[in-house]
């Protein structure tokens, strides 16, 4: 393996030293990282302060469980509280707070909650213990969901009872359709999810460049942030907008399609609801009706029904790049990673997480 | 690869896929070797996978396939980027 090269500092510090030049003199440059792990990085490699003044590295909706409605996880938490019933959830998931409890709360309580690192182990679990129902609540976007669709799928095929999802998928190009048409936003360019687009390719971005702004497809070492960086500044300063794929090693222009017929033949899109910036047409995932047997929201008869975030909770702002973690007047006082109020801070992607931990 | 921060290892949502090296394939699943450690993934979604390949792994799942000669293109292309300094 050859990775260790993505992080070469004579290599960063020219290619920053780039990027400055090509901004000076021009005004400012706001670049949303769409993904939560790009966030992360970002604030883990301190390049807010090495980047000049005028670029504007802004985080995104990209956080799966900062984005989950608090009701689904009231509903997850209820769940694991009835006998009988196992909740298997992302451990990121486990301390969200929804609307009026969380699973880590349930587990408190006595609620079956237990870490799971796969869907897949929704299947596994169901199987060996077929005396119990075991529910996944499946969150996250494009690279998640076709380990979902498989698990869904090997769990009709063994024709388990037992094993059901709580679906709550969404999907990242409706977001950013979303996200470009509130111009109060001012998104310059973007920095787009590397292993989402693994998945769904370059295609479904077309439109960025055709509302005229620039994007690049980015990996997750130091070089391919830094990259992705200089090739959307470079877009911007030179008014040529395009969507350039600067992670070729693991996106292919085309994506993965034998993974998107899996999602085609598990899902269908939907209406739904994005915490905190309300509901974006087409951007979430259902169970086709053949699949009915293992919703969990229909076999449980949920109602999932959403709307309340934490008072003075500003999330919804900060994951539409409206404000910045640190103008939250709740952020490092009242919501800190210990103490979280909101989504932001809990999950370890959420911006308001990165941002306390490493700074602006 | 560089060793992923704590906070990223294993059972959370977001978009880190970490790459293995295929060390044996027995229908749908492979075994794989992730920085020295033993695991398995589920390869159903990827095509002509062997052993030897390095595949990223996500959620149990193989995503897709890394290519390596695509790997040192870009590091070739991220080099020529640095040497013009933004001219």
């Amino acid at each position: 393996m050859n990775a260790a090269l993505f992080s070469d500092p004579a290599v960063a510090e020219k290619l920053i030293a780039g990027i400055r030049r090509m901004a000076e003199g021009r005004g400012i440059m706001r670049i949303m990282e769409v993904c939560g792990t790009h966030t992360m990085e970002i604030g883990r490699l301190g390049l807010r302060s090495l980047l000049p003044r005028g670029i504007e590295l802004i985080s995104g909706p990209g956080c799966p469980v900062c984005v989950t409605p608090g009701a689904v996880i009231d509903a997850a938490a209820d769940l694991s509280l009835r006998g009988g019933v196992t909740v298997l959830s992302f451990g990121d998931m486990v301390r969200v707070p929804g609307d009026r409890t969380s699973l880590a709360q349930a587990r408190a309580s006595g609620g079956s909650v237990e870490v799971a690192a796969s869907p897949l182990d929704v299947v596994a679990r169901a199987q060996a213990d077929p005396g119990r129902d075991y529910v996944f609540v499946a969150v996250g976007f494009e690279t998640t969901i076709p380990s979902t669709a498989r698990a869904v799928t090997l769990a009709r095929e063994k024709g388990l009872r037992n094993a059901k999802f709580l679906v709550c998928h969404r999907m990242v190009p409706p977001a950013l359709d979303a996200l470009i048409a509130d111009a109060s936003i001012g998104i310059a360019g973007f920095m787009l999810p590397g292993h989402v687009s693994a998945i769904i390719g370059e295609r479904p971005y077309a439109r960025l460049p055709a509302h005229g702004i620039p994007a690049a497809i980015t990996g997750f070492e130091p070089l391919d942030i830094i990259a992705g960086i200089h090739a959307i500044v470079d877009m911007i300063v030179h008014g040529k907008p395009a969507v350039r794929n600067m992670y070729p090693r693991v996106v292919k222009p085309d994506g993965n399609a034998r993974a998107r017929e899996l999602i085609r033949a598990v899902f269908r899109p939907g209406d739904a609801l994005w915490r905190g910036i309300g509901v974006i047409p087409r951007s979430g995932l259902f169970l086709r009706d053949e699949f009915t047997g293992l919703d969990a929201a229909r076999h449980f008869g949920l109602s999932i029904d959403d709307h309340a975030m934490p008072a003075g909770c500003s999330c919804g702002e900060v994951l539409r790049g409206k404000i910045r973690p640190d103008q939250c007047p709740l952020f490092s006082g009242a919501c800190t990673p210990e103490n979280p109020k909101g989504p932001c801070m809990v999950s370890s992607e959420g911006s308001c997480a990165a941002y306390f931990r490493y700074g602006g | 690869m560089n060793v992923p921060p704590s906070w990223m290892e294993g059972n959370s949502t977001m978009c880190l896929a970490i790459p293995a090296k295929v060390t044996a394939i027995s229908g749908s699943v492979a075994e794989v070797d992730v920085m020295g450690n033993r695991t398995s993934a589920d390869i159903s979604v990827i095509e002509e996978v062997r052993v030897g390949d390095y595949i990223l792994i996500h959620a149990g799942l193989a995503i897709q396939k890394y290519d390596e000669a695509e790997a040192l293109e870009t590091i070739a292309l991220f080099r020529e980027l640095a040497e013009a300094m933004g001219e």
